[in-house]
Formats: structure tokens, sequence, C-alpha cells
């Protein structure tokens, strides 16, 4: 159905003549500009428009392409850097240089690559949708499954094995329909499985204060507010590089050209921790950059866990950050106020919250159609405006997530990084978790983090007094208590994201630390009931070097000669 | 010919409406012809069949429903040319230094399309500008968006100025271009600009745009767009390094507000526009080094923070996007200390790939986070003596204040004409971190304390 446009005003566009339905996909103008149909009003229809509209016309030709906003789904997707609505940027700028032009189109997966297709069923079978119908190695490390299409389902008639591009049939059913190695989805629709699960293992990030004190669970969902400059971004580069995930879906959303410029250049050269290859391998990129248009913002998140769903359903884990949601808000406010909505709290659309949790709810642990067991692990950032967390994007994220990392410009200002504060951020999933940390961790981790969570709640009461009188004239059992909380946060809870060594810190080293702290406190205390001044504790050496054990390669060993030390110069402390 | 219409239904604020019209696009560039003969300048918000709204850049006072508006079928562009080099532009382009017209290599959009996330090569050259808050704890690099967050009354311009001036890249010979872009700043501070540059010498390698406090403030929106495509093009197509400099940031800001308020759009945060993130975002953007190109537009920028406060919008928006902020505190300056720059809320995001072995020195990265804890806690501390008095400190804590004292009349405090080598900066920083027991120390790698700290040197 073609029509023509009636008015341009920025990204938004009212065109008459398509007859379309909500969320159709448009081309807009002589350049075919691509857009999305949100409101439908008689025989006009306006539509938020993915390019730059400068010098579009009214009276220029409109094209209804009848379809949904969709992604290409297959093998090809990972190590891909694609914008808001799928457009690999690699191929935009083999066709039109440095600088993004508009009008250009470009297929979501490359069909110039062919894939080895092993068949994993007969002919004679009967499948139904989400099944796997066979395996393409899509890096050395992943097996993409093909899977039949969510909603089809019938008797295979034909199936194919070789080298294919992933837009030939491999496979007919008996309805005819035919399958490839590749499927389309619409974005806006969460992506059917058989059950939602409980999630019970967490996600490993090789971060202290993450694992150690406020750990998200696979399956789980987070939020990371914070003021500028106070470390979400470099908290959510941390856990795409350390998390122990399958998949990773990195959606960079109204935010810098360069962070996303830096992920490219960083990721081919690390590795995984878990498989030893490239963390590209795992990675699948979504810019969609502050100056790039705004409507395709709005879009990139839908893109990002509609792709983070499609490996989930294949049984993968798969990790979702995306940095960061409030601009994905401020993009739906814009558009908004463009529609001339009735906006609600300060200026945001009153549907918000709607999109906000319908967004969280497609995280989780999932049994899927396949029969398999996956996850989707969402991370979220949200940018409040003057690191105020009442307002509405930080307050209704807050009411649907599981986590809460609660970065704070005063701990960033001093330099201690990641600058979550321990008193305020929560998980609530340490209940849930706690008996796998039994299990895998050690069988006293939960009581050596509550422990430690109790030392630095102790600290900040102290704090208050001490504010007051001066750390001299507190009790010495408080003046220890003091020093152990320091000791947490310094050497347990601060860590440098850029240092070559601690920048991961792997379980068994977090218990070992964390435990040497508690080692240190029981022992001092011991002492100093047995009238050992605090001063000489305070001047322990073995107390000092243990602050640097983290930055030591061979860990281990350089714990181990400490914790000698120490238990030396306690037993000279005499006592006793 | 193109067509005049004489079709103005209404006229408010810098906006003016017209019915009528064949279709006009999105963006164009109109000519507004008055009655007495003179011309405006404006550009198309919103385009329909039934009505065309512009806004004026140089205001609508005189215009009335009698004057003619010429549709130029073109979206608003900058000629350009390496000549572009020496001269002084208004705020929309035009000389003003009697000198001729620009001979255009070609014709740009001064909106610019956005630089290709994939196509960038993450900034990581080290420029030394001579200051140690800068180089030593606030390191910046090629291809960096780093503006000073300021408050009226402090000394941004001579900071800006002293930096335009000593800024280098060591090991290269080449001078930064400089495209300085004066946005609603009064005539006294575009002439102080003026005057060093030509004393320097800078002029030659820099083009000036002027939108000054008596400018119409609607022009103020296309000044920066201007000087960023100039930048833009010495950079990418002449391989420059270019410096731009964009004064002040809050005046376009409140040019912004002025037009939403015009266009009776619902405001967002305190009457600033809801999309002035995405606004600011498509200036500072406009840094950035490209993969395969020798050139970089670096943008250093003041922005005068209303009140002193930082989470005003206009530093907050910016903060969120710009890579770090150099951040000018009053107390310092009160001090008596210059340049009185707060390292504690200052930063800058790339420092890390701008620094280390190869780049500045191995240990930089270490000494300036030690700087950092140790001044933090100092700055603490202070507030703690002033109710409890310097005797209840412990020892421990009596030095970490002296350091702090220390930190700011050693470290923070050079002279207007004092361009330290990082090597000297990093000097002073051991010199200082030196007072401090060695145990105290503990963002520093043993390997470094071995290699730098002064006890260490003497006793080899
Ligand atoms: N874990 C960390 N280790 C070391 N430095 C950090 C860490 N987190 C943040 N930083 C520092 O803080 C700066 C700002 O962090 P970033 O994540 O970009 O903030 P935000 O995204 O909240 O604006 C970084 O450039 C880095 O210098
Ligand atoms: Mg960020």
């Amino acid at each position: 159905m073609n029509g023509e446009i009636y008015r341009v005003a920025g990204p938004v566009v009212t065109v008459t003549g398509i007859k379309p339905k909500m969320y159709d996909v448009v081309k807009v103008g002589h350049e075919g500009l691509m857009g999305e149909v949100i409101r439908i009003e008689g025989e006009k229809a306006t539509v938020q428009v993915y390019e730059d509209t400068s010098g579009i016309k009214p009276g220029e030709p409109v094209a209804n392409t009848g379809m949904p906003l969709s992604v290409e789904l297959g093998p090809g997707l990972l190590e891909s850097i694609y914008d808001g609505i799928q457009r690999p940027l690699e191929v935009l700028q083999q066709k039109m240089g440095d600088f993004i032009e508009r009008g250009v189109t470009a297929n979501g997966l490359t069909r110039e690559k062919k894939w080895e297709f092993t068949p994993t069923v007969s002919k004679g079978d009967s499948v139904k949708g989400g099944d796997i119908i066979g395996v393409v190695q899509e890096t050395p490390n992943l097996e993409h499954k093909i899977m039949v299409p969510p909603r089809k389902s019938g008797t295979v008639e034909d199936i194919k094995s070789g080298k294919f591009v992933v837009d030939e049939t491999v496979c007919v059913l008996s309805d005819g329909s035919e399958l490839s190695l590749m499927q389309k989805w619409p974005v806006r629709d969460p992506r059917p499985v058989d059950k939602k699960l409980s999630p019970t293992k967490p996600l490993v990030t090789g971060q202290r204060i993450l694992d150690g004190m406020f750990p998200v669970a696979k399956g789980g969902t987070a939020a990371i507010p914070g003021p500028f400059g106070s470390g979400k971004t470099v908290t959510q580069q941390q856990l795409a590089k350390w998390s122990d995930t399958d998949i990773v879906v990195y959606i960079g959303c109204g935010e810098r050209g360069n962070e996303m410029a830096d992920v490219l250049n960083e990721f081919p050269e690390l590795e995984d921790p878990k498989t030893g290859r490239p963390l590209m391998e795992r990675t699948v990129l979504i810019a969609n950059t502050s100056n790039m248009p705004v409507a395709a913002r709005e879009a990139s998140v839908y893109t990002g866990i509609t792709i983070a769903e499609y490996y989930r359903d294949m049984g993968y884990d798969v990790s979702l950050m995306a940095d960061s949601t409030s601009r994905w808000a401020e993009a739906m406010r814009e558009i908004s106020s463009r529609l001339e909505e009735m906006p609600g709290e300060e200026g945001y659309p009153a549907y918000l919250s709607a999109r906000l949790s319908e967004f969280y709810e497609r995280a989780g642990a999932v049994h899927s159609l396949a029969g398999l067991d996956g996850s989707i692990t969402v991370i979220g950032a949200v940018s409040p405006p003057g690191g105020d967390f009442s307002e509405p994007v930080t307050q209704n994220t807050l009411r649907i997530v599981k986590v809460f990392w609660a970065l704070d410009a005063k701990l960033s200002q001093k330099r201690h990084f990641p600058a979550i504060d321990w008193l305020t951020s929560y998980s609530l999933y340490n209940d849930r978790l706690a008996g796998w940390f039994t299990e895998n961790v050690g069988s006293d981790w939960n009581e050596l983090r509550d422990n430690a969570m109790d030392i630095l709640q102790e600290e900040a009461e102290l704090q208050e007094i001490v504010q007051l009188v001066g750390s001299d004239a507190l009790p010495e059992d408080q003046q220890l208590t003091l020093e152990i909380a320091r000791m947490l946060r310094e050497y347990f809870l601060q860590q440098n994201a850029f240092h070559p060594v601690d920048t991961f810190c792997p379980f068994d080293r977090q218990y070992k630390l964390l435990k040497s702290v508690s080692q240190f406190g029981e022992k001092a205390t011991d002492k100093m009931e047995n009238g050992v001044p605090i001063n000489k504790i305070m001047e322990m050496e073995s107390k000092d070097e243990l602050a640097k054990v983290k930055y030591e390669e061979d860990f281990d060993a350089a714990l181990e000669t400490i914790m000698a030390k120490m238990d030396e110069e306690f037993t000279q402390l005499g006592g006793n | 010919m193109t067509k005049e219409y004489k079709t103005i239904v209404d006229i408010a604020g810098p906006l003016i409406f017209l019915e009528k019209t064949e279709p006009v696009g999105y963006g164009e560039l109109v000519q507004i012809n008055l009655p007495d003969g003179t011309t405006k300048r404006g550009q198309v918000l919103d385009t329909s069949a039934d009505v065309v709204v512009v806004q004026v850049f140089e205001g609508t006072q005189g215009l009335n429903d009698e004057s003619g508006v010429v549709f130029s079928g073109d979206t608003i562009k900058l000629p350009v040319a390496k000549d572009l080099l020496g001269r002084i532009l208004s705020g929309s382009g035009e000389p003003l230094d009697g000198g001729p017209r620009i001979i255009p290599e070609k014709r740009v959009d001064v909106n610019g399309a956005s630089m290709n996330p994939f196509s960038r090569r993450p900034p990581d050259e080290f420029i030394q500008t001579g200051i140690s808050t800068i180089d030593g704890t606030n390191t910046l690099v090629r291809g960096q968006k780093l503006p000073i967050f300021s408050g009226s009354g402090l000394p941004h311009n001579e900071i800006a100025l002293q930096i335009a001036r000593q800024a280098k890249v060591p090991g290269s010979e080449e001078d930064f271009a400089v495209v300085f872009a004066a946005m609603g700043i009064t005539n006294e501070e575009a002439q102080s600009f003026m005057e060093d540059f030509e004393k320097t010498g800078a002029l030659e390698r820099a083009t000036v745009f002027l939108n000054l406090a008596d400018d119409p403030a609607v022009e103020r929106i296309i000044t920066p767009r201007m000087a960023l495509t100039a930048a833009e093009y010495l950079a990418y197509e002449h391989d420059m390094h270019v410096l731009v400099i964009m004064t002040d940031i809050t005046n376009y800001c409140e040019a912004l507000r002025q037009m939403g308020a015009a266009r009776e759009e619902v405001p967002g945060r305190r009457g600033y526009p809801g999309y002035m993130y995405t606004d600011l975002a498509s200036l500072y953007e406009r840094a950035g080094v490209i993969k395969g190109n020798k050139g970089s537009v670096t943008q250093f920028s003041i922005l005068t923070m209303p009140g002193d406060d930082i989470t005003h919008p206009i530093p907050d928006l910016s903060g969120y996007i710009t890579e770090g902020q150099i951040v000018v505190s009053r107390d310092l300056h009160r001090k008596g200390i210059y340049p009185p720059i707060d390292v504690l809320p200052s930063l800058s995001r790339l420092m890390n790939s701008g620094i280390g072995e190869g780049k500045t020195r191995d240990d930089h990265k270490a000494v300036s986070d030690q700087l950092y804890a140790g001044y933090a806690e100092g700055r603490d501390l202070r507030g703690l003596v002033a109710i409890v008095g310097k005797e209840s400190l412990s020892e421990r804590d009596q030095r970490i204040l002296e350091f702090a004292d220390l930190f700011e009349d050693r470290f923070v405090r050079q002279a207007k004409d004092e361009d330290r080598n990082i090597e000297d900066t990093l000097s002073i920083a051991w010199e200082i971190l030196s007072e401090l027991p060695e145990a105290q120390l503990t963002r520093i790698d043993n390997k470094y304390i071995d290699k730098y700290h002064p006890a260490h040197q003497n006793a080899e």
C-alpha cells in the first residue's frame, strides 16, 4: 500500500494513505528511510523514522512493508556489531564510509558465507516449534542449533546436509514450509518458552563485590544506577569480559561511540576465561550511540534482547548488558512528546513502567521449546539526572529487578572502585544461592560474607561517632573494628579493573582473601582480649602486606608467605 | 527562480508560521526578506502540507506579515576550504575580519553525519598540556572530548588558553590547529582570547567563529555546528590535529531552552528541553579519531555551572556524554591556588589508554590512584579537624592531612606560564608521596616503589 508524507517534524513523520497496522515497518520518502508506525488516527499514521529526516518533504512517497520490525536470527550473529535496527556497522562502513549516511539497507546476516550444516532430524520425523533440526559450528566453541521457528510444526519431508548460506532451504515440512539456517522474529514480541524456571546458579563475574556481596543469579535481573563517572560502563564491560556465560549481548544504547570502539578493539584480544578463546567470539554488540537517530535507540534494546532469547532457546546462558536504559527511556520520552501524548512523571510517557517491566520480564532461566535449559541475565545501567535515585527510571527499575548495585559519586571521587555502595546495595538472590556457595566456594562462605557485612555496617555507625570525637577516643575493640573494616574495603571490595591481575578474581581467591582478613580479625581480637595493646597490632607488617596480595600473579604463594608471617608476628606479640 | 512567499500567518518569539507553500523540506535553510530591505536567515522546524514552522536565527525583530520568505531547497551548509585557517567568522559563518569570502572547496551540511562507531579508533595518544592536575591525574588524549566545568568569575579562560598554548604530543613536531567557537560570551572575553591567539601566533592556525553576547541567541544553535564542521574538514580531509574550544556551553543550552519555550514544548528538567541530551551529544560526539585517518578532533570546551552546581542539567547531561571533566573549584581559587583544579570530581575517562609504559611512564596509573586516595582522605580529615581539632587525630591521620596540603601546594599550584613535562609532574608526585609512610602506599605495586620512590633512589 503506497501513500505519501503529510508532515515532517524531526524523527516523527505523519503519513497518509497506507492503511497500516501498528508497528508496521514503512519506507519513507524518495530515499526509503526506514520507520515504524507508532500511532494510527483515522487516515493518518504517525511513523518514527530510524534515520535523519533533514530535507524530507511533504508529498514524498511512503511504502508499507506490512511487516513488524524484525531481526534476522541465524549463524553469523556472533562477533557482529549492529546499529539499533540490526544493520551491521561494518557493512555500513563499506557502503558509505566512516560517517553514517541515510537510506542504506543491509542484511543482519551475511549472505556471502556458507555454513556447514549437520542435520539432526531425518525425513519423516515430526517436529514442532523450537525443535532442533541440525547444527552449525558458528565459532570454534559455539554449536549453533538450527531450530524450527516457534509457530511452525509438521513432518520433515526433506532435510539436507552440507554447506549453505543462511537463506538457502535446508528443510521442508509437510505443510510446505521451507526452513533455512535463518529465521526472522519481530523484536517487540518475546520468543516463547516451554516454562520459566527459578534461577539457582550465580553468574560468576570475577568481581569481588558482585560475586561476594551482591551476586546476581543466571537468569536474574540487576540494575546499576549511578551518576556520570561513577563506573556504570566499566562495571558492564567487566561483566561482559569476565562472566562465566556462553553468550554476551552488549547494547550501547545512546552512549559514547568511543566506548563501543574500545570494546571492538579490546575483545578480540582478550581471552574468555572459560574457553580460552577470544572474547569477541561469544559477543554480539549493538551500538546505537548518542549521536545516532533516537528512534533506532528506542529499538536497540529490543533488537538486543531478541538475539539473546534466540541463543537462550538453544540452551545457552546469555548475559545482556544495556548501557544505558535511561537513554532508552529518554528516547521513549522524546518520541512521546513529539506525539504530544499526555506526559507522566518528569515528562516520561505513562507507559514507561510497563515498558521497563516487559523488557526485564524477558530475562529468566527457562526450559526452552527444544527442551533445553537456558537463561538470560539482564543487567541494566541507569543514568539518573544529577545522580538522584528518586527519579522515575531508577525507581521504576528498582521495583522490577532483584539486584541493586548502587554506584556512589563519593566513592568514585576517592577512586574507590568499583564505587558500589555496600550499605545501600542489595541482592535478593543471596538466600537462593546459599547452597551453591556452600558447595562450590566454601562451607563457611555464607558466614564469612555475613560477618564481613556486619563489620562494614558497624563501621558506618562508628564513623558517626568518629566524626564527633575523633578515632583515638574510641575504645580499643572499636578501633580494631574500624581497622578490619578498612581492610575489607581496601583489600577485598576495591578492585582495579585496569590492573592486569586484579581485573579478574576467581572465586577461590575471593574466598582466600576474605578468609585471611577474617582470620586476622579473629586473632587480633583474641590478642587484644589478652592484653596486647592495639597500636602493636596496628603496626603489624603482614597486615599491610596483605593489601597488595591481590595484585600478585602467584597469588597462592604470596598469600601463604604473608599468612605465615602474620602467624609469626602474632606469636611475637605475646599476650595469651 | 526560487519563489518568495508572503504567507506568514503567525510570529511567536523566534518562530514564524507560514501557510500555502509548495512542499518544503525538513531542516531547510530559509531566507527572510524584511520590508526594510534587510534579510535574515532561518531553518524549517516542522513542515506539512498545511503549515511550515521556521526558526529565525537573527530573531524576529522587525518581521511582519509583509516579509517575504524564500526556501533554499537545501539544509544549512558551511563552505569549507583550507583557507578557513586564519579567518574570523560570525556565528553563522560570515567573514567578520574584512577578508574575502571563503572560496569553497565544497559545501558541507553543518549537522554532520554521525561517525560510524566501527570506524572509530580508540583515542590513545597522550597530549601533554603542561598542567600537572591534567597530565598527571586527568590525562587528555588526542580525539577526546574533555570540557572544563567552571563557575562564573573563575579563571577557566586562562586555563583554556594555557592549554591551547602548551598542548603538544611529545615526540610529534606538529602543532594543533585551533577552532574556536564563541557562544554568547562578552566582547571583552572574546578579545582576550583573540589577543592571546595573536600574541602566540596561534591565529594563523586558527579558525574563529564569534557569536557574542549581543548576537541573537538562536544563531548560537548553529555556531558550534559550523565550528565542528570546519574542524572535521581540517582533521579528516587535511590530516590536521584540531583542538576545538567551544565557550560557553551554558549559553548554548540557554539558547536551546529559549527555543524550546518559543515552540511551547513540554519542558524537561528545570525547563530545559527533554532532547537536550541528544542535542548536546550531536556536538560532543563529533570528537574522535578515525581508523586509517591521520587527523583528529579534540574538544576542550568551557561550561560554567549555574550556581556552581554540578548536578544542574547542563553540566550533568554534559558529563554523561563527554569523556570526563576538569572541575575548577571556587575554594581553591579563594585560597589563591592557580590553576584551581579540583581533582576529586575531575575525571578523564580516556586516561587509562593514554598513559603507561611507552606512552608516559609505567608507574603513572598507580601514582595517580595513590595521589587520589591520599588527597581524598586528607580532604575528609579536614572536615573532621574542624570539629575535633588536630590533636585528636592519630599520627597516621595527621600525616595524611599534611599530605593534602602538600598536594595543593606543590602538585596543583603552578604558574600561568609553567609548562611542566610529564617527568616533572611525576617527580613532584613521588616527592609528596614520599612524605607518607611507605606501608600506606597501597595502590602502588612494590616494583614501582622500588623503582621510583625517592627513599629507594638514595639507597642505591
Ligand atoms: N572497577 C574500576 N576500576 C578502576 N577504575 C574504574 C572502575 N570503575 C570505574 N573506574 C574509573 O571511573 C571512570 C568512569 O567510569 P565509567 O564506567 O565510564 O562511568 P559511568 O559509565 O558511570 O559514567 C573510568 O574511566 C575509570 O577511570
Ligand atoms: Mg557510562
